[in-house]
């Protein structure tokens, strides 16, 4: 996007979600939106708002508290042509959901061969006083699932082009979106025809020295720490988000990691178990050689959400987390 | 995969309309599933079987006025349901046998098979997972604004879902144009309904204005009448009905299960009220004998077209998991 010949407007995280949204429902018929309060009220964050009175309410509407049913509604609606948008309210919920997300929307290509248009939405990670049971990150656990694609955009820019790329695409996916970006501003370009390619992840910043992979909300705060580090102590960081965790665009993250040879993870996410340590894996399975310093995970750490704003914003990863993990592999080496 | 011709036409289940029809599928499913079940303890079936064999009535019965665009959802036993809608008997056995030529090509087995471009949106290996997918079906049907309905099949086990529930709900809510037709077959899994099931299930729709009605799901001309009129409510867009169709599971939860909870007398006793006999009462004798001769000679070119299938192999196994691929 550095074209400087294409009119951009600032836009909010929610607003490109919701402009998507709108932009494929006036392209095709087929697309859908259901989930709960997602029609009359537009969502408990206002995401989906203006979409009832544009598209009537069979398709924006608003579901009971069943979240089997709700991605089943997808399911079966995508089983017979729709391109349903269902979405899941915090993926928390999800756990209720996961029999039809897991064993029912990503096995249905394989059983039948034929097209699962399905887009599953949902919010994670701790951006308000909402606990230990609205506040998870459970992105990990649906990259293991053959037949699902997982896609967590972290900016109003990506979160657009990739809804819109998520909605044509004809595998199920779920589309995770965050609390704490919901009203952060990236400058996104006019028009309706921004589709950003799922599986291709992006370089936010080119480095030399230190390959930072960040994904959701710790990609602005490693950008920031990239910048300070550039200041304070002359390292040169590549920052990288991948944008879609499932399929992983390994190629772009293994090219950076060989040419720097330090890698740093961050996540909001706790560390067992998670992207870090997938990508931290993935970089010693394919180029331990040539890494100058053991890999490090900036994670939450492994315990609950707290309640508590300020402590749930304490629990989350920062900025000096993610320039204290550069550091140290540059010390380390 | 799912879009290949079928090389044995099977039985037009999905538009049969007659006795004659009725019968001749519920003789189909009858010797496919007892030649599965040969085919099963000769070790040539890769995977589990559960049959309904005693069934066919209700899945016969169920989808006889039924088009291909309407949809159904099926169960972890659901030959019966697949070959009604329409399902070709060459590939149902082949995918049985793990063969190639299989709908899911040989790696899916009976419990995984989705074939939508006849409206079967799959067989499942879990328990009342239907449910959820076919509310979906059945809400795209009046997104779609067609008069198409869905039928969801499941057992008397799936009532102790959670995903029951919210169907129910949500279909009267939205009057959706779906048909609920629980198959109690007595059993679930490895014990009898007494230790699953409170109440009528008949009745369970009904504090939700859902219309109810308990069915003799061993007579396939009963299961039918009360499959037209739920049909026909639907397609009107006056919502969805409950049928509870009562039959007997004659074999065990699966082929290999001797099912020795249970009592012999009592197995005796369902196997005499046997859903072939009336409804082949309703047909001339010599119309019927011709009728099994022909259903003789589809059955061995099916068993043959599927032995003569490679197995299916590794490299298959990382077909259809993404678009494309």
């Amino acid at each position: 996007m550095t074209d400087i010949s294409v009119e951009t407007r600032p836009l909010k995280f929610w607003q490109g979600v919701n402009q998507a949204l709108v932009e494929e429902m006036e392209r095709d018929q087929n697309v859908v939106l259901v989930g709960e309060d997602v029609a009359g009220p537009g969502g408990p964050y206002g995401v989906t708002r203006g979409l009832l009175d544009k598209f009537g309410d069979l398709r924006v509407r608003d579901t009971p508290i069943s979240e089997a049913v709700l991605v089943g509604l997808g399911v079966g609606g995508a089983g017979v042509g729709l391109r349903p948008v269902v979405e899941v309210m915090f993926f928390d919920f999800a756990m209720i959901a996961m029999d039809q997300i897991v064993n029912q929307a990503a096995k249905f290509r394989y059983f039948s061969g034929a097209d699962m248009p399905l887009v599953i939405r949902t919010m994670c990670g701790a951006g308000g006083p909402n606990g230990a049971q609205h506040s998870q990150n459970f992105e990990a656990w649906y990259c293991g699932v053959p037949g699902l694609k997982v896609v967590m955009p972290s900016n109003a820019l990506d979160a657009k082009g990739l809804l819109k790329s998520s909605i044509r695409d004809n595998d199920p996916v779920l589309f995770i979106e965050t609390l704490g970006l919901l009203t952060q501003r990236r400058d996104v370009p006019v028009g309706d025809d921004l589709l950003i390619p799922l599986g291709v992840a992006d370089i936010r910043r080119e480095g030399s020295d230190v390959t930072v992979v960040a994904i959701g909300r710790l990609v602005d705060r490693a950008l920031e720490a990239a910048e300070r580090l550039q200041e304070e102590d002359g390292i040169s960081v590549e920052v990288i988000d991948p944008r879609t965790l499932s399929p992983l665009d390994t190629e772009t993250i293994l090219e950076s990691v060989r040419r720097t040879g330090r890698l740093v993870t961050a996540q909001e996410a706790t560390a067992p178990c998670s992207v870090g340590s997938e990508l931290v894996a993935l970089a010693a399975e394919s180029c331990l050689s040539e890494l100058k310093a053991a890999p490090i995970r900036v994670a939450s750490p492994f315990v609950n959400v707290p309640t508590p704003l300020p402590l749930a914003e304490e629990r989350a990863p920062g900025v000096e987390d993610v320039m204290r993990a550069v550091r140290e592999t540059i010390q380390g080496s | 995969m799912g879009n290949q011709q079928p090389l044995v036409q099977a039985a037009p289940g999905s538009s049969s309309s007659t006795p004659l029809d009725r019968y001749r599928m519920m003789r189909l499913s009858r010797r496919f599933e007892e030649t599965m079940e040969e085919q099963f303890h000769e070790g040539q079936v890769p995977g589990p079987l559960h049959l309904s064999i005693g069934q066919e009535a209700v899945a016969v019965g169920g989808c006889c006025h039924l088009r291909q665009s309407d949809a159904i959802l099926s169960t972890h036993r659901g030959h019966h349901h697949c070959l009604a809608k329409g399902a070709a008997t060459d590939r149902l056995m082949a995918e049985l046998l793990g063969r190639s030529a299989g709908y899911s090509l040989g790696r899916g087995g009976s419990m995984h098979i989705a074939i939508p471009e006849i409206g079967l949106l799959g067989t499942n290996g879990i328990v009342g997972a239907g449910l959820p997918i076919a509310t979906g079906a059945a809400y795209a049907m009046q997104v779609q604004k067609n008069d198409n309905v869905t039928v969801c099949f499941f057992g008397e086990g799936a009532t102790g879902t959670g995903a029951f529930g919210e169907a129910l709900n949500i279909a009267a809510l939205w009057r959706l144009p779906l048909i609920f037709v629980c198959e109690n077959n007595q059993y679930v899994e490895l014990t009898p309904q007494s230790v699953h099931i409170a109440g009528d299930i008949w009745r369970r729709g009904e504090s939700f204005g859902i219309p109810g009605a308990r069915v003799d799901g061993n007579d396939v001309e009963a299961m039918a009448e009360a499959m037209e009129t739920a049909i026909a409510r639907a397609r009107a867009g006056d919502g969805p009905t409950m049928i509870e169709a009562l039959t007997y599971r004659w074999s065990g939860h699966f082929v290999a299960d001797r099912a020795a909870y249970r009592d012999e007398a009592e197995v005796e006793e369902a196997r005499a009220l046997d859903p072939l006999i009336s409804a082949r009462a309703l047909i001339d004798d010599d119309v019927a004998d011709a009728v099994d001769s022909k259903i003789e000679e589809e059955i061995a070119v099916a068993l043959a077209f599927a032995q003569q299938s490679p197995l299916a192999d590794f490299d298959s196994l990382s077909i259809g998991h993404y678009a494309g691929s």
